[in-house]
């Protein structure tokens, strides 16, 4: 214990006044942060008691009051079940493929994982669409300009990834390709779209994708945006998948085509699942970027997440004042999420 | 086997000549259709607007702009709004960065798990989030211009920004210009608006998360062996670091700092969000008043693609300034 | 059949063409549209109230989701046939360029960029308007001119943000405009106190004082107004014949008025010695014909929403919680700009 304190925290002069500017530190700051976050806080949704506080506390009585608004944006009221089971699906499936061993054991060791992770992302994609969208089986049919929310970011942010990582494969292969067309278009698209912001993209999806697609292609603002998004991740996960298909040995390639595969065959049977496996945490950390890049699309107005929370408190004088602590749960969600992620990703590399 | 050469030689072109074909039909269709709609539905298009006034005023700018200068002085303008922000960003992001990328590194516990924590809270939030945070705080806590603190002489800080004592040339050179209460507002000096504090704040803030683990890596990379053996040599520790690990570490630091900077001029166009006149918030502007749509997203995409390639040239220039050295020693 | 690489790229090539060959969708069939798809597609605003909001019911309610409805009533014979697409300042016009949207009726100020280069058509006007500032009362600012030097929040995409710098330039005082892209973001940033005044229509501004503040008195709108705002629906280029009926729907209902004929007596009016009414109501001539309707189609629109009159009170005037005045918006034969050329 104490040889441990001797050489953690003060196993040197500088060592040991870091330890004591870190101490004076929180000392001065964390009772203030408890008082203001826990000890004066308010947790009614009683916006009196709130003004009354006048910022001493925080007021987590916004989250109590006004946290369907925040989770589902517009979507009507009465509904709201139905957002919520959609979210529960999709959260279960991702938990499915990061916590449950087996289903990690599975995905990474075959070759057909793949296809599989694709099938079960769009079966829960396809529930729970059909859960948001509704218009059969007694729902009634709720317009896409309504949605918002949690499902809404979570929604797109798995359709980007599942649309895609097939396009950034082909577009990683197309790169390596023996044929210097094929790898020069890759390459261009590749380096084009990851040298620009997300933000003009989305503005193309907004004003430029409904000139020239006919009517009706282009009638819904987030379908467009999901094109954008997929088109926009494509490129940067190409990037990481290329960097998975460098790490297999060349020698691999000639010998399958020694021993008779086709050029196709040794890609997908015998390249692909090794590059991916190899490229996955760094895939993972392009899933964590795709998932925070979702909040942009609040710049096109459509309501997700962030955009819902301005949704809620920006129209209503009595909990305009208490953004910070809707930032700041919103915030939670998105820490919760992407840190399981990364962690995810961490022990995959470990591995 | 020849034949079978050619044969195959044949096939690959083939492809190619197709792929490309498609491709260029494919943009021959979308940018015939576009220019038939855009023709068909009466919208105006082509750069001429460029031109013209643009008629609005920006909020603040490099240069003297007003309203009844053109278009592309406004987009100038966004331009030079965007690198006035993502330069001292970069700077402080790195400063910050390297700070907390030796926190990590440091024998003191406490420093460590503050640098973790200060990296995973900072990484795994989307930064759009933490720019509003910043702008919120600013705004919201701040207090109102007319009660600005004057915390040092001469320093204003409020809801409308920072003010400060600016070398005023016209006065007289070497004479401060210094801000005072006006009657709304504090006038005189240079200010800083709030828009651009949370954009500076938020994007130093974010990318020093990135910076500080590129930082760590690369300290790390160097081997364990040749530290030990520099200490034989009975080097100190600060020698240590300065002669054998930095240049090695800088090595492997520069590239992917060089693509963080990309990234954080690029999360610049975020700062469209707090309004702050970047050139997105230019171009968006520009985009609503004219209905050239088409025109501004390609202004947006050509300035952005053109930082990107310059930031790439920079990089390349200098691995093969490094290779160069490296095969000279 | 084996798939070939090359009969992929074949039918690949085949979709192209005929991608290349649909038609593209405009131009003259906005009616026929409207009438298969049984029901209007309505831009309106994403939440102003008296203009374009959801009531608590989640209804959408205002004088420019009535035009719409209107319109349904006489095109398709039930103001209920009306889809919502909620619109911001910036994305309004791209839906109706690319015919997303059948009407905008959205709080939009008629100018000539708009009207010559923007592929669209304003139809009418339905409400006068003028920008005007509101400022916190505590400011003591009772009049534009002492904001010179003032941080102005504005929102981008608006008329609003050119006539600002217009007008500050005239007087010779400068303006620092503070610009979001969003409503939300705008009203946030003016209510926290970072900016000095907030201006758009002022109407809106009423709207806004009376719904987003928790304490109206607290704030006050400066009796200047800067700019002429006409608002009204538009329409998209080069589709006369709905252009037409959204124009004399709109008319119809200020005709309406100066007849003195409403929601309740528009039936037993149906039978009156005036010529005029008669004309109006599907009495006896035919007018809807001409454009390419029925004979009662703004008997239909008077009795789902009333006459103009009736629809201001209702949303903005009177019998509103923002009692506006019917200022320019008077009927012409009272002082005011409200005139519907004759209908016959
Ligand atoms: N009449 C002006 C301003 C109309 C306008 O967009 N006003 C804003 C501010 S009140 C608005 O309605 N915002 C609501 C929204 O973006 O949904 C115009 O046509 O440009």
């Amino acid at each position: 214990m104490i040889a441990w304190l001797r050489g953690n925290l003060f196993s040197g002069w500088a060592s040991g006044l870091a330890t004591l500017l870190v101490c004076a530190g929180a000392a001065a700051l964390l009772p203030d942060l408890l008082r203001w976050g826990a000890t004066h806080a308010v947790f009614a949704p009683d916006a009196e008691q709130c003004r009354a506080l006048d910022g001493a506390g925080a007021c987590w009585g916004v989250i109590a009051e006004k946290y369907r608004l925040v989770l589902f944006g517009r979507y009507p009221h009465a509904e709201h079940w139905r957002p919520a089971l959609a979210t529960a699906l999709v959260l279960a499936v991702l938990a499915g493929f990061l916590l449950l061993p087996r289903a990690g054991r599975f995905f990474l060791g075959r070759a057909v994982p793949l296809a599989a992770f694709a099938a079960f992302g769009i079966a829960a994609l396809a529930g729970a669409l059909f859960l948001m969208a509704g218009g059969a089986l007694g729902l009634a049919a709720v317009d896409t300009s309504r949605w918002g929310g949690l499902p809404l970011t979570l929604l797109l942010a798995l359709g980007a990834v599942v649309g895609a990582l097939p396009g950034g494969i082909l577009l990683a292969l197309g790169r390596r390709s023996s044929l210097p067309a094929i790898r020069a278009l890759c390459a261009v698209y590749i380096e084009l779209v990851r040298g620009l912001p997300l933000i003009p993209v989305l503005f193309m999806a907004a004003f430029l994708f409904p000139l020239f697609l006919p009517r009706g292609l282009g009638a819904d603002v987030l379908l467009r945006v999901l094109v954008a998004l997929i088109l926009f991740a494509a490129a940067h996960l190409a990037e990481v998948v290329r960097g998975g298909l460098q790490s297999v040995p060349q020698g691999q390639y000639d010998t399958a085509r020694a021993l008779g595969f086709t050029p196709w065959q040794v890609q997908r049977y015998i390249i692909l699942p090794q590059a991916l496996r190899a490229a996955l945490p760094a895939l993972t950390n392009s899933f964590i970027a795709v998932f925070k890049d979702v909040s942009l699309v609040t710049v096109v107005s459509l309501y997700e997440l962030t955009g819902a929370l301005q949704l809620a408190l920006a129209g209503d004088a009595d909990w305009r004042p208490y953004f910070l602590e809707g930032y700041l749960f919103i915030g939670a969600i998105y820490w919760a999420g992407c840190f399981a992620l990364s962690r995810w990703s961490a022990r995959m590399e470990a591995r | 086997m020849r034949r079978r050469f050619a044969e195959a030689g044949r096939r690959a072109f083939l492809w190619q000549a197709l792929a490309v074909g498609l491709l260029l039909l494919g943009g021959w269709w979308v940018a015939g259709r576009v220019e038939g709609e855009l023709a068909a539905r009466g919208i105006r298009s082509g750069f001429g607007f460029l031109l013209q006034p643009a008629g609005f005023e920006i909020g603040e700018s490099l240069f003297d702009f007003h309203a009844g200068l053109a278009y592309w002085q406004a987009f100038l303008v966004g331009f030079a709004n965007t690198l006035r922000v993502a330069l001292p960003g970069l700077l402080l992001a790195t400063v910050l960065g390297a700070l907390i990328g030796f926190a990590r590194l440091s024998p003191n516990f406490l420093l460590r798990a503050l640098g973790t924590a200060y990296v995973e809270v900072f990484r795994n939030v989307p930064l759009l989030l933490q720019l509003l945070t910043w702008y919120f705080l600013l705004t919201e806590k701040l207090p109102p211009v007319a009660d600005a603190v004057e915390f040092l002489p001469g320093f204003f800080l409020s809801k409308s920004g920072l003010a400060f004592p600016l070398p005023a040339f016209a006065v007289a050179a070497g004479e401060l210009a210094w801000p005072q209460r006006g009657l709304l507002n504090i006038e005189g000096g240079a200010t800083v608006t709030p828009e651009y504090l949370a954009v500076l704040l938020g994007l130093a803030a974010y990318s020093a998360a990135y910076l500080a683990e590129i930082v760590r890596a690369g300290i790390l990379s160097v081997s364990r062996g040749q530290v030990e053996a520099a200490a034989a040599l009975g080097l100190t520790a600060r020698q240590r670091m300065r002669w054998v690990v930095l240049p090695q570490a800088l090595r492997l630091i520069v590239p992917p700092a060089g693509n963080q900077y990309l990234n954080l001029t690029k999360n610049s166009s975020l700062a469209v969000v707090v309004g702050y006149p970047d050139l997105v918030s230019v171009a968006n502007t520009t985009l609503n008043q004219t209905g050239q749509a088409v025109e501004c997203i390609a202004i947006l995409i050509a300035v952005y693609l053109a930082l990107s390639l310059a930031t790439a040239a920079l990089l390349a220039l200098y691995n093969a300034r490094l290779l160069r050295r490296g095969s000279a020693a | 059949m084996k798939l070939s690489p090359l009969r992929c790229a074949l039918l690949v090539l085949a979709g192209a063409a005929a991608g290349f060959a649909a038609p593209a969708a405009h131009a003259g069939k906005t009616l026929d549209a409207v009438r298969q798809h049984g029901r209007v597609v309505c831009g309106v605003s994403t939440g102003l109230p008296g203009f374009s909001a959801v009531d608590s019911k989640g209804n959408w309610v205002g004088l420019d989701t009535d035009v719409c409805r209107a319109l349904a009533a006489a095109v398709l014979g039930d103001a209920g046939k009306v889809k919502w697409t909620p619109l911001n300042s910036q994305q309004r016009f791209t839906p109706l360029q690319a015919g997303e949207i059948d009407v905008l009726s959205r709080n939009t100020t008629w100018t000539l960029t708009r009207d010559a280069s923007m592929g669209l058509h304003f139809a009418a006007v339905t409400y006068y308007d003028g920008q005007g500032f509101m400022v916190a009362k505590k400011s003591k600012v009772t009049n534009v001119k002492q904001l010179k030097g003032a941080e102005i929040c504005v929102q981008s995409g608006t008329t609003t943000e050119k006539n600002l710098t217009d007008y500050f330039r005239a007087q010779g005082m400068k303006a620092k405009p503070v610009v979001f892209e969003s409503y939300e973001a705008s009203l946030k940033a003016f209510f926290s106190g970072r900016c000095q005044a907030y201006t758009t229509d002022v109407s809106s501004l009423a709207a806004i004082r009376d719904k987003e503040v928790k304490n109206p008195d607290d704030y006050a709108i400066l009796p200047e107004l800067i700019s002429k705002e006409p608002l009204g629906p538009a329409v998209r280029r080069g589709d006369d014949e709905w252009f037409a009926i959204v124009k004399w729907v709109v008319y119809a209902l200020i005709e309406a008025e100066e007849l003195g004929v409403t929601q309740a007596n528009a039936e037993s009016l149906k039978r009156s010695a005036n010529p005029a009414v008669q004309r109006l109501l599907g009495g006896a001539e035919d007018m809807g014909r001409l454009l390419g309707l029925d004979k009662e189609w703004a008997y239909r629109a008077i009795r789902a929403v009333g006459n103009y009159g009736e629809i201001f009170d209702r949303n903005l005037g009177a019998n509103s919680p923002l009692k506006l005045p019917r200022g320019s918006n008077q009927l012409w034969t009272k002082g005011g700009l409200m005139y519907a050329p004759p209908i016959r």
